[in-house]
């Protein structure tokens, strides 16, 4: 049954005010999503003040400038700055995004971060995301082939290569999976808008052979079917990717048994 | 590290923007829903007419009070709502429509042509 409210433990409090905005050219205040492991109180929401003058554009940066000048406790996830690893996706203002490709000028202030959303919170902005990479792997997210190994590269012609353009540019960053309310009440079997994404990348490309294995595993009442083409997943990918679209051909391919 | 079991779940439908999409998919339940409650109400009209005069009067009578419209006017309304977004549903599952600009236009058209047919309907009904 899915909860539509947060247990005692999850709900977030109000949290501390940090460094005095008046002082700065241009303040912008953030609040953010906080919660220690090694304290015993709620998450809560604390509130920073940057000096846009001397930040970065992007949202990303002003978490930096934060956790270099004002609190150096504050956690999340980063690395590329480029919209390429998908390792800062967090909640920005109501919206699944990338931190590094969200630029602050854009959002209404305050800007208000919380982490993905519906998922167990290992420090303020890191969620476990142990259970979607292991419904990732439970896919065998690789090229599988039959007959023997041929000298050469596997050629495919320009078409069947364009068949899997937006589809390989999906880094897996799980803005639209925790987009997705199904996922939020079903994610213990439903596999989500980025996983079957990805199960479809493997489907539409012409080398793979086990295309009728694949769309077998996936014939499943929660596994696929949880998906009601609700479309927040497409309308949440920084990549401009479109999951729901790619559900929507897994279950046109399984109505017509084209397997 | 703490024991998982001690996570807090990260805040989800407390926080998360309501999107177009969304907003029309929960709607899209609710008025099934409504229509459970219309399809109970409309056998009970029609089972009033069986009973005779009195109890059709009666039911009718129920009907018309405020309440009884406001129920009839959500009622309508969520027929024609969840008749054209079923229309929405039907041409996602044959593959067209699946652009978020296309999913947005085709979402305010769902609902301005709903609203359109109730209006219609009203006008028709007298």
């Amino acid at each position: 049954m899915a909860e539509f409210s947060l247990n005692q433990g999850s709900k977030v409090h109000k949290g501390k005010r940090h460094n005095n905005g008046d002082l700065m050219g241009k303040p912008q205040w953030f609040e953010i999503y906080r919660w220690d492991p090694d304290d015993d109180s709620n998450p809560r929401l604390d509130q920073y003040a940057v000096d846009t003058a001397t930040c970065g554009p992007m949202v990303l940066d002003a978490l930096l400038k934060i956790k270099d000048e004002i609190d150096s406790t504050l956690t999340f996830r980063r690395s590329c700055r480029e919209g390429i690893c998908g390792s800062c996706a967090m909640n920005i203002n109501g919206v699944n995004t990338l931190a590094c490709t969200q630029s602050i000028q854009a959002l209404k202030a305050p800007v208000r971060i919380y982490p993905l959303p519906h998922m167990q919170v290992i420090k303020d902005l890191v969620p476990d995301l142990s259970h979607f990479f292991a419904q990732h792997a439970a896919l065998e997210p690789w090229l599988k082939t039959s007959g023997p190994v041929p000298d050469l590269e596997r050629p495919q012609t320009p078409a069947q290569r364009q068949a899997l353009d937006g589809l390989y540019e999906c880094i897996l960053c799980a803005c639209c999976s925790t987009s997705c309310p199904s996922y939020w009440w079903n994610s213990d079997q439903y596999l989500g808008p980025a996983n079957l994404l990805q199960a479809y990348r493997w489907i539409a490309d012409s080398r793979d052979d086990a295309t009728e294995s694949r769309l077998d595993q996936l014939d499943d009442t929660f596994a696929l079917y949880r998906c009601h083409t609700i479309m927040n997943c497409t309308s949440a990918c920084p990549k401009g990717l479109n999951p729901g679209q790619a559900i929507g051909k897994i279950k046109s391919m399984i109505a017509k048994g084209e397997r | 590290m703490k024991a998982a079991v001690n996570r807090p779940l990260s805040p989800h439908l407390q926080v998360y923007r309501p999107q177009l999409t969304s907003v029309l998919s929960i709607g899209h339940r609710a008025t099934g829903i409504i229509l459970c409650f219309g399809a109970v109400a409309l056998s009970a009209w029609l089972i009033s007419l069986a009973l005779g005069e009195q109890m059709f009067n009666g039911y009718t009578g129920l009907l018309n009070t405020l309440i009884g419209k406001v129920f009839m006017l959500g009622w309508l309304f969520s027929f024609f709502y969840h008749l054209c977004n079923g229309v929405r549903h039907l041409c996602w599952d044959a593959g067209y429509g699946y652009e978020i600009t296309q999913v947005y236009q085709s979402g305010w058209m769902v609902v301005l042509v709903a609203f359109g047919m109730t209006i219609g309907a009203l006008i028709s009904a007298g």
